[in-house]
Parts: structure tokens; sequence; C-alpha cells
């Protein structure tokens, strides 16, 4: 890696500055995606601004009929929680599937989030469950959060602090892993909640993306069998050595329903 | 057997430092005053070098040097160990395989410059300031394009980038059974490129001593002697004597650390330029970029049948990829490794195959666990399966029709060698039972309920191990003996030290090995000391590829043990005032027969080296014993290996539910150990028939040059595997060994792909070419619903 300046904040606060007097900074979470970035040299940052020091950051609470995550909690504590299991137990399953168990046991959902790997679980799961990203300077629904391939609203300065999810009535999560990174080629989030059904994909696209016709049909049936005949087309879908745009465009489908299924 | 002999299930005795970290590899080792190196390597799959700028990169902080191809000006190429004459006499192209290019680049990874600084840090900054000026040339990344319509020429000895057009077997007799089949059977299929990966990465140090003159490598290989060789001989003209290879512990080689490579050279060279130790290690990319790839052939294969189903002639032509340069051994790969293998274990009374090499801008190919074999057995228990469901014929009776019977055996087939033993029945019919074939039919069915496609395939497979002897080797174009050497050291105290030729690279010697002199010698297995990997300890030896080293390597152990049993009995009658004729020597004890005299093989130990009890007159003092072994012809394992799958139509994914392994590898030294082989095997070839895929695109990137896209299979990927064997003895040498290896990656490839297509059978499916991704197998289902949709 090539040389940068390396702070690690005690405070929230010291991390903004950081961040914001960095002249070319980038924020560590659990560094799964940084640290081979910079170990191979693809990336050149002035600074690291290391948010492991903000014991904050990380936790998860109950909060009325939502569960709000702290930025900086691991995948292995969410898919470990009691209280996410009891109220969304898709979230925690989610967790449970993520990369590998150093991974999950390094990687933090604010940072997944923040990266936006257009094949990462996490966004599927804040879009379909209509999460609020709180941060150092507002709160964005997860639809305006995530813009696009490895893109967000955030600005430069702007840490994530916690996501809040609100419960959902069935919510469940389908994955059809890349057999080489086990990342996801195509995974769905199905979600029945307060305010409808949503269906949200990840690994398929450029970025996340929900799927209106299968969110109607669902809201009328919530059945699998709801989605047959439901298509989605391939044409701004991904191609790649392991998975033509066709059939990531098929298994959207097979994984909206196999989700459906799971959901109950 | 005893508990620690011969076909004991001995705990391995290497594993009480391996699993606690405390194995040595190179890369652990770091000398007093070290610099690091690191290679710049060409990120153009093809260019011409206009230029090469040092200045920056010398200018940077704690560089040593920058060398450039000038530097090696005075050194040969990096050579290649086997010569392969093609039809009419024309030998193969072997153009120059420079240390480091020599203004001209002809794969991405190629190594152009070397920059040496006091930190391996310091060294990777500065690599990035070497300012190289390319001109890119058209790119030679298909074969076919390669020896067709070829975009360039990637030497320019080889303006067609052909590097030979070889040829084994009767080719009119084949054609003239072709002529008057029955039947006649035609495939198409690619044998998919790989990349080792071994799990530790390449490393060398060079170290010079300017006092005594001697070099030392440390280095990552599986046959030390033959870098010496080939380095101290060939490349840098440095004499034997002064010239130390060490490989110590290595972590996996599957081939991929037989070769020599560039940077062992330029690791040497600059340690003695600049009087300074210089250490390289790969880092992972690297590894993608510069290991030897494996595999890559385009085949066409035909199978003439009569009406019964009897095989009457096998013809293959293939086009095989030399990389885009010949590493050491590569040419004999797609050749006398695998042509001469298309017998298998029938009795196809005439073959003939072509086999057309190509030069092309990707990393060189080269032997990788089975080596030629993998891919004869692919084609040919791929075809076999076709004509049975062409012909209508049941597979395993098509199979039973042509076996090769226990009563043939010396068999000569038709493509030169000559199978001393074997019993396929023998290996069939428990493989049948084990994996319950004959009740198979039920399992499609419960399986098809659940709306699953299961299916069930099976390979019967033969290889060969220990090329050898050398001097038929030698005819065919080999340039090195394929003997293996041992030495045993028996200590004053009767402490043994066994100096091998061999090396160990995971097989797992220390403890096999020990297992051999400890039966002979009635020696505890701890007394016993395997060394190995180290040229100035161990007997000039050929080292560990091939399945070789228990069937060449152990041999040559149990002779010189034998060497030391006919001295130690002389000492043990003299001891006992007897005559040598009437000593038996049982259970580490040296007795008289029919008296109560008895000498245990410590005390005769003793007086070997304090001889004052002692037929000086006849017998030197000493007890120490070396013995050469070259074998009278391969050895032939050969097994029965069943896969049984299950697909869910719905996404292509593919689950192994069963797979079973019957091997024959003669006797067996260490049952733990050789199913661990077994298990290792399969799970590489497993990984050929499902997952792994080195692909380049048109313009030579290497696409799956990373874990990211590269699949290695893992533990999840596979079932338990039930594996077990039965016993034909090697009938040639003393142990009645085989080895086991490789044929795990040779026999299961094929039983995988077989089982696929069994389990698309009714989609009309008669091939898929492997990794059977499940991409790939949606796409045939998807087209088979589409088509059905139609109807």
């Amino acid at each position: 890696m090539y040389e940068f300046e390396y702070v690690k904040p005690g405070s929230l606060d010291a991390a903004k500055s950081a961040i914001a007097g960095a002249e070319d900074g980038k924020l560590m979470a659990g560094g799964m995606t940084l640290i081979p970035t910079l170990k191979q040299r693809l990336a050149s940052p002035s600074d690291v601004v290391d948010l492991g020091g903000l014991g904050d950051l990380a936790g998860i609470r109950k909060d009325g009929d939502s569960i709000v995550i702290g930025a900086m909690t691991r995948h292995a504590d969410v898919a470990a929680s009691a209280d996410v299991k009891a109220a969304i137990p898709a979230l925690a399953d989610l967790a449970e599937g993520i990369g590998d168990p150093q991974v999950r046991n390094r990687g933090t959902i604010g940072g997944s989030i923040a990266n936006n790997d257009p094949a990462a679980d996490y966004p599927a799961a804040l879009v379909a469950l209509g999460a609020t990203v709180r941060t150092t300077k507002r709160e964005l629904a997860a639809e305006d959060f995530f813009t696009g391939m490895f893109e967000t609203a955030l600005e430069d300065d702007e840490i994530i602090t916690e996501v809040v999810f609100p419960t959902a009535e069935k919510a469940a999560y389908a994955k059809f892993p890349n057999p080489a990174s086990r990342y996801a080629i195509v995974g769905v989030f199905v979600a029945k909640g307060s305010s409808g059904v949503k269906v949200a994909v990840t690994g398929a696209g450029p970025a996340v993306f929900r799927v209106p016709e299968m969110e109607t049909a669902l809201s009328g049936n919530f059945s699998a069998d709801a989605l047959k005949g439901i298509s989605v087309s391939a044409d701004d879908l991904n191609s790649d050595i392991h998975a033509g745009a066709d059939y990531r465009a098929h298994l959207v489908g097979v994984m909206a329903q196999r989700a459906v299924k799971a959901a109950g | 057997m005893t508990e620690q002999g011969i076909g004991a299930s001995v705990l391995r005795k290497e594993d009480f430092r391996f699993v606690r970290g405390r194995g040595k590899y190179t890369d652990d080792i770091n000398l007093l005053n070290q610099t690091h190196a690191i290679i710049v390597r060409s990120p153009h799959a093809h260019a011409t070098i206009n230029s090469i700028d040092k200045a920056a990169a010398l200018a940077a902080p704690g560089v040593v040097a920058v060398l450039t191809a000038e530097d090696f000006a005075a050194f040969g190429g990096l050579p290649c160990g086997w010569q392969v004459i093609g039809k009419g006499e024309e030998p193969m192209i072997e153009p120059k395989h420079p240390i480091l290019a020599e203004g001209k680049v002809r794969h991405v990874g190629d190594p152009v410059a070397v920059v040496i600084a006091e930190t391996k840090t310091q060294a990777r900054d500065a690599a990035e300031l070497v300012d190289i000026d390319y001109t890119e040339l058209p790119a030679v990344i298909d074969m076919r394009e390669a020896l067709q319509n070829a975009p360039a020429a990637v030497h320019d000895e080889a303006a067609d980038n052909q590097c030979f057009d070889w040829e084994i077997g009767d080719r009119a007799a084949v054609d003239a059974a072709f002529e008057k089949a029955h039947h006649v059977t035609t495939l198409e299929l690619i044998n998919n490129r790989l990349v080792p990966n071994a799990m530790e990465p390449r490393c060398a140090i060079g170290d010079y001593d300017n006092a005594s003159g001697e070099h030392t490598l440390y280095t990552t290989s599986q046959n030390p002697h033959v870098i010496r060789l080939l380095m101290g001989a060939f490349v840098l003209q440095i004499p034997e004597h002064k010239l130390r290879i060490y490989a110590p512990d290595v972590g996996g080689g599957f081939g991929s650390k037989i070769y020599h490579y560039a940077e062992e050279a330029i690791m040497t060279v600059a340690a003695k330029v600049l009087e300074r130790p210089v250490k390289w290690t790969s880092d992972r990319t690297e590894a993608f970029l510069s290991d030897a790839h494996a595999r890559d052939h385009i085949t066409k294969v035909e199978l003439a049948l009569d009406a019964d189903g009897k095989f009457l002639a096998l013809r293959e032509f293939t086009l095989a990829n030399m990389g885009a340069y010949l590493s050491t051994f590569a040419p004999s790969i797609p050749t006398y490794l695998h042509a001469t293998l298309l017998a298998g274990q029938y009795t196809t009374p005439v073959i003939y195959a072509e086999v057309k090499a190509a030069f092309t801008n990707t990393v060189p190919v080269d032997a990788y666990r089975g080596a030629g074999r993998p891919e004869a057995t692919y084609l040919l228990e791929r075809i076999v399966d076709k004509a049975a469901a062409e012909m209508g014929i049941d597979r395993i009776e098509l199979r039973r029709k042509n076996f090769i019977q226990p009563d043939q055996f010396p068999y000569d087939t038709p493509v030169a060698l000559t199978y001393d033993t074997g019993d396929f029945e023998a290996t069939l019919a428990p493989a049948l039972a084990a994996s319950k074939w004959d009740s198979f039919e039920e399992r499609r069915k419960e399986a098809a309920q659940r709306g699953k496609l299961r299916g069930i395939g099976i390979s019967c497979y033969i290889e060969a191990c220990g090329i050898a002897p050398s001097n038929i080797a030698g005819a065919l174009g080999a340039r090195a003996g394929l003997y293996e050497s041992a030495t045993v050291r028996v200590n004053p105290t009767g402490s043994i030290q066994v100096l091998t030729g061999s090396h160990s690279h995971g097989q797992g010697h220390e403890t096999s090995f020990a297992q051999i002199v400890a039966d002979k010698l009635g020696v505890d297995i701890g007394s016993i000391e395997i060394v190995h990997g180290d040229t100035n300890k161990i007997p000039f030896g050929m080292g560990t590829y091939g399945s070789r080293s228990m069937a060449v390597g152990g041999v040559a152990l149990s002779n010189a043990t034998d060497k030391i049993i006919n001295k130690a009995t002389k000492i043990a009658a003299h001891l006992m005032e007897a005559s040598a004729e009437d000593v038996v020597f049982e259970d580490g004890i040296f007795k008289v027969a029919g008296t109560d005299k008895a000498v245990p093989f410590g005390d005769v130990a003793l007086t070997a080296y304090v001889p004052h009890n002692y037929p000086l007159e006849e017998l030197e003092p000493g007890l120490e014993e070396t013995s050469f072994y070259d074998p009278k012809n391969f050895t032939f394992p050969s097994g029965s290996h069943i896969c049984e799958v299950e697909i869910d139509p719905a996404t292509g994914e593919l689950e192994i539910v069963a797979m079973h392994a019957t091997d024959d590898f003669g006797n067996v030294i260490n049952p733990m150990i050789v199913e661990g082989q077994v298990h290792g095997g399969l799970v590489q070839g497993i990984g050929q028939a499902l997952f792994e895929n080195a692909a380049y695109d048109s313009s030579g990137q290497l696409l799956s040059g990373s874990y990211m896209d590269y699949c290695m299979p893992r533990a999840d990927d596979v079932p338990s595997f039930t594996v077990d064997h039965e016993v034909t003895a090697c009938t040639h040498n003393v142990l009645g060994v085989k080895g086991c290896g490789e044929a795990g990656a040779i026999g299961s490839p094929p039983a995988v792909i077989n089982a696929v297509v069994d389990a698309l059978r009714d989609y009309g499916v008669t091939h898929i070419d492997m990794p059977a991704t499940p991409a790939k197998i949606w796409n045939i289902v998807n087209q088979g619903a589409t088509a059905q949709a139609a109807e």
C-alpha cells in the first residue's frame, strides 16, 4: 500500500474534523474492502480515518417498532442479535450469509452500505425494509441513499451513525452467490410491512433496485405463485464471466419466489 | 504388518510441526543483510519494449539495483527439459525463454525488470518508477486462431505459432478401421485451462558467499537437484559443487513447483552482483500471472465400434496450448504423458493421436496434478459414455465388454505403453456396489418428485506414474534421467537418517518413507529422520512429480535399506562367530538359526563405527548405503470413480450428493495418507469439472486473475467421499507400489461430467464443457425449456 496518514479518533466530533480536514481522506469502518484495495495499491488516500475507536457507533437497540443498528456494528453481531432475530429474522439471516466468518467478524453495516458494492447484501435489505440511514448531517431514506454503482448520497465528510429498520410483518432474503467470490450474483429481499410490499434486488444491476410489478402482484397475493410469469428485463443488468444478463434476470424471478416462500 | 511398518496408518510425523504453525517455508527464511526484490511485469500480452528508463527507480529511497535483460546478457535462457520430435522428424521449435524480456514481452506477467531495495515496500514503490515504453502488438490468445489466422507471431522462429505437430499410432490402420466401423461416435471438447494455486506462493532467496564462492538458492521447489542441474549447467554456468539449492518445507506444488523459473536465476545472479542476499516472494496476483498454468486442450475425438460395441479404433486431434514460452516439461505433457494413455482400460486395437502445440500470448502451460493423463482420461471416458448412449448399450456393459482382462497382462497397448498388471473389474464391481449404482433410478425418480434432476456418472481410468526407464524416456526426448536416489545412514547409536532425492511438499514422506525403513529394520519410527530438499545433504535425485515418490524414491530407499541389512548381517555374523548364510534378521534382531545366539541391530550399528571386534580385512567400517533406482517401466494405477449429482433446473445449481473412488494403487504403505491423497485429488478434479477456469479476454488480460473470479473448490462444495482400494501389486518394483498422488484428479473430472450429462439427458444434452457452472447448466435447461415451449 501507499503511505497515508492514519488517525483513529476517539469521538464522532474528532472523526468529523479529521475527515473534513483531510486532503483526500477515506473513512475506514471494518476495512474489509478498503484494506485489500489499499494493499493492491488501487487506492491512495491521503488519510485513513479509522472509525474503530467510536464504540458508541456499535450496537443494536429496539426503538418502538424499529430496530436501530449502529454503523459500526459488525455483521456477526447483527446475525447473533436476539433483538434482530426476534424482530426481523430475515435481516439476521442476511448478515449470517455475508462473506466468510473473518469478514463477518470485521465488516460493519455502515462500511458495507457506504461502499455500496453492487453485489453487497445489505442494500437490498435497507431498500426492501424501507430503512432510514442516519448520518452526522441528516436522515436519508434508503432509496435516496443508494444512488448508483459504488455511489451513495453521502458527502465526503459525512459519517453514517446508524440505520433504522422498521420491523416487517414478513420478510426474507434469497441469494444466489457467485461461486468464486460468494458475493451476490443476484440477491432478492422481499418485505411486507406497514408501507406495503417491497422487492429489492442486489447483485443483478449496477445498484440495488426495486421491482414494482412484483410488489403489486405480492400486495394482492403474498405467495410465490403470484410472481409466476413476472420477468425482469435483462437490458440494464450486469454481465460477466460468471453470469450473463439473461441469467441474472431469470435468477431475480427465482430468488424472489424463494424469498417469498421463506417469508411464509 | 507392524504398528509402524508397511501398511499401517501411522499418523503423519510432520504434522506435529505443521499444525502448530512451526513449518519452515522459504519465506520464513531471512538472512543477514538481506535485500528485497520486486519483479516489474508486463501489463501487455504482446508488445515491443522501446526503452526502459531506470533512472527514477534507481534514485528512489533504499534502492540498491534495477536489473533488466542487459544485466543477464552473459547467461542463457530458461531451458526446456523435453524435446518433442514431430511428424517428418521435425523437432519442436524452441525459442529462447529469456530470464528477463529481451526487446519484447509475450504475456501479461512476463518479467521485464527487477528492482532490489533495502525493504520490500521500497522495492515496490520504486518498481512503479521504472519507465518502460511499450508499443503494443496484436495479441495471440485463441489457439485455433494462433494456428490459422494469427494476427501476429508470438516468436519470430515460429511464424505460424506452431511449436510442433506430433503424432503417435498407425493412422492408416486406424482410418481403415473407421471405414468398416458399424458406428462412429464423435466428440468435440475443451479441457479447460487451470491455475495451480498452491497455498504457498513461490519464493526464492539468492545468497552468495564471496569467501567460498558458493551460491545458495533457497526456493520453493519440488526437485532441487533438477533446478541445480538446469540453472547451474544451462543458464548460469555455475559448477554444481558451488551451487546449493535448498527447498525446505514447501506448501503444495501440484506440479507448478517442478519448473525452473526466472526468479530463481535472477535472485542467484543478483546476490552475487550485490554480494548481499536477495529475496523475492510472489504475491497471489503474481502467482496467477507467472506460475505455469495447466491443461488447455481443444480436442476432437472419434471412437469406432462394431455392432456389438467392441471398440475398433480411436483417433484424437488435439490442439495444446504451450503459452508464450516452453516451460520446463511442457512439450511432454500433451504428447508422451497424454496420448500414450488413450487405450485406457480397453482393448482398442488401433489408436492414433495428432497433437499440434501452439504458442500464444498467455502464461506458459506445463504439468499439473495428472499432467496429460487427466486430459486422456477425460476424452476417453466421455466418448465411451457418448457412444453407449448413441448405441443404446448400457454404459457399464460397454466398458466391461472392452476391458483388458486380467489374463491379458502384461498388455501392450497400441500407443507404446505396456501395462504390467491390473484388474479393472476388481475396482469396478466394488465401486458400483458402494455407490448403489443399481438402485440409482429410484433416486432419480425421488429427486424428480422434488423438482431436481439427478444424474450418476462413472469413470474407469488408468494412469501412468514414475516415468521410466531413463533410456526409453531419453529416446522419447527427455533431457534428464528419471531414476531416484536414497541414502540410509545408520548412526553409531542406532538412529537413522534417510537422505532422499524425493521431495515432500504435502505428501507425507517423513512418515511413509520412515515406515519402509522401520518395517525392514525393525526400529522405532521415531528414530528415523527423513532428510530432503537440500542438495548439499542429499544424493543427486530427481524429486517429486508424476506420482513417482513411492514408486521410484520409495523403491530406491527399500533397496538402500536392503544393502544395510546385507552389510549388517555380515557384521552380526562376525559378532556371533557364525556364517552370514546362517544369520536371519527378524524384528530388529540378528539371530543364528537353530541357536540362541542373537545380536540386536543397535549393537551391529555401534560395532560398524567402533570396529574393534570387526572383520576389517573383508568389510569396510561404517553403516551407510546408497541406492539409485531406475525403474523398468511406468507403474499403472487404475480405478473407478463414481459421482452422483443433483441439479436444480430453476437455477442450474449443482450439488454433488455422493462421490466414490475405488482405486488400485498396488501395495499401500500408509492407507491414511493414501486416502488423504485421493481426497485432495478428487477435490482438484471436481474443481476442474465444476469451478475452475483461467479465462483470458481477447487482448490477453487474465479475467480470472484472483479469487474473486477464479473459483477454487471449497469444503462445502464437496460431499464426504467414500474411498477404498483393491490391490494388484506392481510386478516390477520390490514394494509392489504404483503411486497415488494424481489419480483423484485424473479419474474424477469425467465421472462428474458424465453425471451432469446424465442428469440433463432429458434435455437432449450429449456434452457439456468444463467447468459445468450453474450459468452453463441453466442455459442448457433454459434452451431446452424454450424448445419445448416452441413445440
